[in-house]
């Protein structure tokens, strides 16, 4: 058995429990004592629930003598993005406006890890709401990555992807509105996954966008993320727009191949922006695949362009909405000495939000107020749908589609922070996807000269999961990129 | 140029709590009078991450009321938000539906007092959930969130009504139609049933309508026709001293009987109205609508069915005003027909309207757990029809019958209550009045007709008032020689 267990990649970690040559409390223990050692310099925890984790870890282990296990992710350490409700363990959003308010409830996924038996060691780091692409929009200061210090590990989610980049547990969940699984996983090397919209429950997963947010895993293998959604997909009958679909048993599709495979290559996906890099390596990844019996087939999705446009009006709309019960009444900040019930409003909002979520909380009330309503609102849902139908043309020749996750590496901390343009172009792979409620995955797919992760981006059809655990596994089984580390000190 | 030279223009808004266990997107319980903050949850709190899940209960009423009221039940509907700020709103906003509601179309029909009815026309009706109740006391406010989140239905007319009277009965047809629905319990205090009011005048003849007045905070029927009052002569008065009407919207003061100004149009919110992504559209199967079943009997169909089975119209409506007498009556003549098919609703409204109401009015008995059956209450009509008993004695069976549920039969021995129809008995107590009284025999004769109801009266006096009527005045006429 490896020295160190924290360094098993997931997929790989589940058999070792089950074999038992490794128990849940070695596990946890191995994690911990990387995170003492590294998080100081990382910052992907913004809470660490060790003694909860040790009880549920030891609890797993006697589960495992007794040969009672719940699931193969029982004992297995994961970290949860700080949007999920855990019930007695405070969650943020990273926001000022959130900090201290403990929930009395658990979220869906949460309850569902739990009945799996995994170990829940703490909250991760995130953009404040969900809202950003680098983690530098926390009240809690960012997140690091693991394989440069001095740049962003991506975002929304980047706590998470760093935690899993950072071997300080082998997995983690995160949610995705416009990318924020897919750029961070993209941009520390690891996988990740946004399942198809309904796949995953929400209930309990504050909200940025409800038409947009999914859940999502990460790993550093293919095979984690499989077991992870396995687990926490299905059905909730507290979130109405959750599918009745049948789960399946998505580690059982890995094997599949890619032989005879349709994998589309959209040219909108290649253009202006995209670091030559970046572009070496997913096309590498493509003719890997091809040579695995994929077939490569020229897709278009011409309305991809106007993605980013249309995401910015439909996201900020709903979340102008979502974010109107932080309000100072009930819960979280409250600011002192206001006069009347609307500085009461106007102090604690202002005071406990930070300046990228009152941005997107002035365009997105902009975009419903009377007079402007159908030429931003309901003008992005029409585009939104000329995308799905972009999608849906595509998906009838071919069986997933590849394209770039991201057009660049990581980023420094600071450099796209004055300008939200920029750093909302980041997403311009990732979004249309989200538009169109398709699953997709983020692998990692090579390294760049200055040693930093490269994502490609798989892109299924609506609940088809399986063909992008198929096509990352037959991917991740003929290369190393996965396997690749940051050095950390 | 007088009041009566404008024409008033009501239209209502009513909101109706559903009757439904639970509220409309969780699942805590909807009783009223509970310990603030005791009826909740994560959703109906409105917490971070929680997301709401339709109540399929709230939507078969919405149903039922919109079947009963005669509208277009939409297979698709959709809910939105309606975004705006205050402390009784948890979420920051109320799930409702705007553009696509469940119901279409329908009408509100009105008795008149004269015979016949009158319709007034709906625009809609839609879902939506209720917001808590702010409670202002000394140390500051509180907000209770019991109620937030109770299924509401908003329905909403057209305006087509043309006085407080009209709206007034408009309201009460509405109030006692959902009330027989089972669906809301027509409380107007509790604010279960609520009435905003869209008031404006136009002088008579003209096409456009004049700008309207929204009022506020109405919570009987006589305020509803207080309130409109107030404001039709407060608009016509405004516009005879050369004044406009500004459109707002303005609570009625029930206590001094005046509406006074809230919010004026440009404080009024933007409510930034769009489609709740939390909830699929609400999509009802042809199956679903038909399995919504309406009560056998509304208002109106009970009213007319009594009337057309020998009910004076004003009694039909009397009952018709209470589903329980409305049921009980067409019970007891369904068990009187079983003997009489050709028997008509008179008694039968008259038993209900005389003894029964006075019972129930003495708060003797509660109709909604009787202790009797309409079968009991057949069975004294039918001792009536017989003879065995007189229609007098007959009041006081039912009096003690509606009390107790005792057998008819029994009262009437126990309260030796049976008339006497036997010829020979009635015969020899005939023979003796009319031997005692030889000189009123002579009056009698000589054409003193009314005479006879002294006879009657005297055979009665001897019988201790048992005697069969019918068969003494038939014995007193066949002796005194017609």
């Amino acid at each position: 058995m490896t020295a160190d267990p924290s360094l098993l990649p997931l997929g790989e970690l589940t058999e070792a429990l089950a074999t038992r040559a490794v128990s849940a409390v070695e596990v946890l223990e191995a994690c911990l004592t990387r995170i003492r050692a590294h998080d100081p310099a990382v910052h992907a925890f913004l809470r660490l629930t060790e003694e909860r984790a040790r009880k549920t870890a030891q609890e797993s282990d006697a589960r495992r003598a007794q040969g009672q296990a719940r699931s193969p992710l029982d004992g297995v350490p994961l970290a949860l993005k700080d949007i999920f409700c855990e019930r007695g363990v405070e969650t943020s959003c990273a926001s000022k406006i959130l900090m201290g308010y403990v929930p009395p409830y658990d979220a869906t996924v949460v309850e569902r890890l739990h009945a799996a038996g995994a170990v829940l060691v703490g909250k991760l780091n995130m953009d404040e709401f969900a809202m950003g692409s680098s983690t530098e929009n926390s009240a809690f200061g960012p997140t690091r990555n693991p394989w440069d210090l001095s740049r962003t590990p991506g975002g929304s989610s980047g706590g998470s992807a760093a935690a899993v980049s950072a071997r300080f547990v082998p997995g983690a969940l995160g949610t995705d509105t416009g990318g924020s699984i897919r750029q961070p996983a993209a941009l520390t090397g690891c996988v990740g996954l946004k399942p198809t919209y309904g796949r995953v429950s929400r209930y309990g997963v504050v909200a940025f966008a409800s038409s947009l947010d999914q859940v999502g895993p990460f790993a550093q293998d293919v095979k984690g993320c499989a077991h992870l959604l396995s687990a926490i997909a299905g059905r909730d009958e507290r979130d109405q727009t959750s599918s009745a679909r049948a789960v399946p048993d998505y580690a059982k599709a890995l094997g599949r191949g890619v032989s005879g495979l349709r994998i589309g290559i959209p040219p909108e996906f290649f253009g202006e922006g995209l670091e030559a890099e970046v572009e070496a390596s997913v096309r590498a990844c493509i003719a890997e695949l091809q040579k695995q019996g994929a077939q490569i087939v020229p897709v278009s999705l011409p309305h991809a362009p106007f993605a980013i446009a249309t995401y910015y009006v439909v996201a900020t709309a709903e979340a102008s909405s979502n974010l109107a019960r932080f309000d100072g009444v009930r819960f979280g900040l409250r600011a002192q000495g206001a006069g009347s019930l609307g500085e009461l409003y106007g102090r604690s909002r202002d005071q406990g939000f930070g300046a990228e979520v009152k941005r997107r909380i002035m365009l997105g009330t902009y975009a419903l107020s009377s007079g402007y309503y159908d030429a931003y609102y309901l003008r992005a849902q029409k585009v939104r749908a000329l995308i799905q139908r972009d999608f849906a043309r595509a998906f009838a020749e071919v069986d997933c589609i590849l394209t770039p996750t991201t057009p660049t590496t990581a980023f420094k901390l600071g450099e796209k922070s004055d300008n939200p343009l920029a750093m909302y172009l980041d997403d311009v792979y990732t979004v249309p996807v989200n538009l169109a409620g398709l699953p997709a995955m983020s692998l990692p797919c090579g390294l760049s000269k200055e040693g930093l992760p490269i994502g490609v981006q798989l892109i299924g059809k609506s609940f088809d999961e399986e063909t992008l655990f198929a096509a990352a596994f037959a991917y991740e089984r003929a290369t190393t990129h996965h396997t690749r580390a940051p050095a950390l000190g | 140029m007088p009041i009566a030279d404008f024409e008033p223009v009501i239209g209502l808004e009513v909101h109706a709590q559903l009757l439904t266990q639970t509220k409309i997107f969780c699942g805590c319980s909807t009783s009223f009078g509970q310990e603030p903050n005791t009826q909740v949850c994560p959703v109906c709190l409105g917490l971070p991450g929680s997301l709401p899940s339709l109540n399929r209960t709230a939507v078969e009423f919405a149903v039922r009321a919109g079947k009963a009221l005669g509208c277009r039940i939409q297979d698709r509907s959709v809910f939105s938000r309606k975004n705006y700020f205050y402390p009784d709103l948890p979420k920051g906003y109320q799930i409702s539906q705007f553009e696509l509601p469940i119901c279409l179309g329908g009408e509100v029909t009105v008795p008149l007092d004269g015979g016949g009815t009158k319709s007034f026309a709906l625009t809609r009706i839609h879902l939506e959930e209720d917001a808590g109740k702010n409670v202002h006391g000394e140390g500051g406010s509180e907000v209770d969130l019991n109620r937030a989140g109770t299924p509401l239905i908003e329905i909403v007319g057209e305006p087509v009504l043309r006085s407080a009277d009209e709206a007034s009965e408009y309201l009460k047809a509405l109030r006692l139609v959902l009330v027989y629905l089972g669906v809301n319990d027509g409380n107007l205090e509790e604010g279960s049933f609520r009435c905003d009011a869209n008031v404006s005048v136009r002088k008579r003849g003209a096409d456009k309508l004049g700008t309207r007045v929204e009022l506020k905070n109405i919570n009987s029927f006589r305020f509803i026709r207080q309130a409109i009052d107030f404001e039709i002569a407060r608009q016509v008065e405004l516009l005879e001293s050369g004044g406009r009407v500004v459109q707002e919207t303005r609570l009625f003061d029930n206590e001094k009987g005046v509406t006074r100004s809230m919010r004026s149009k440009e404080e009024a919110n933007d409510y930034r109205y769009f489609p709740e992504p939390d909830l699929p559209p609400l999509v009802l199967t042809r199956e679903f609508i038909d399995s919504v079943k309406l009560p056998a009997w509304l208002p109106l169909t009970a009213a007319a069915e009594l009337e057309k089975n020998g009910v004076p119209a004003a009694d039909a409506r009397t009952i018709s005003a209470d589903q329980a007498l409305v049921t009980l009556a067409f019970d007891v003549l369904a068990e009187i027909r079983k003997a009489d098919p050709a028997a008509d609703a008179k008694w039968t409204a008259n038993a209900l309207l005389g003894e029964l109401a006075r019972a129930l009015n003495d708060k003797a008995i509660d109709l909604a757990h009787p202790k009797f059956t309409a079968a009991q209450v057949a069975e004294v009509s039918a001792l009536q029809a017989k003879g065995t008993i007189s229609s007098t004695a007959a009041r006081t069976v039912l009096a003690e019958l509606f009390r107790t549920g005792a057998s008819p039969a029994q009262i009437v021995a126990d309260k030796g209550l049976a008339q006497v129809s036997d010829t020979g008995a009635l015969e020899a107590v005939v023979d003796a009045i009319l031997a005692k009284n030889p000189s009123q025999i002579e009056s009698y004769k000589a054409g003193k007709k009314n005479l006879l109801a002294f006879f009657v009266g005297q055979a009665m006096k001897e019988l201790k008032g048992k005697g069969n009527p019918a068969e003494l005045n038939k014995l007193l006429k066949a002796k005194l020689g017609e």
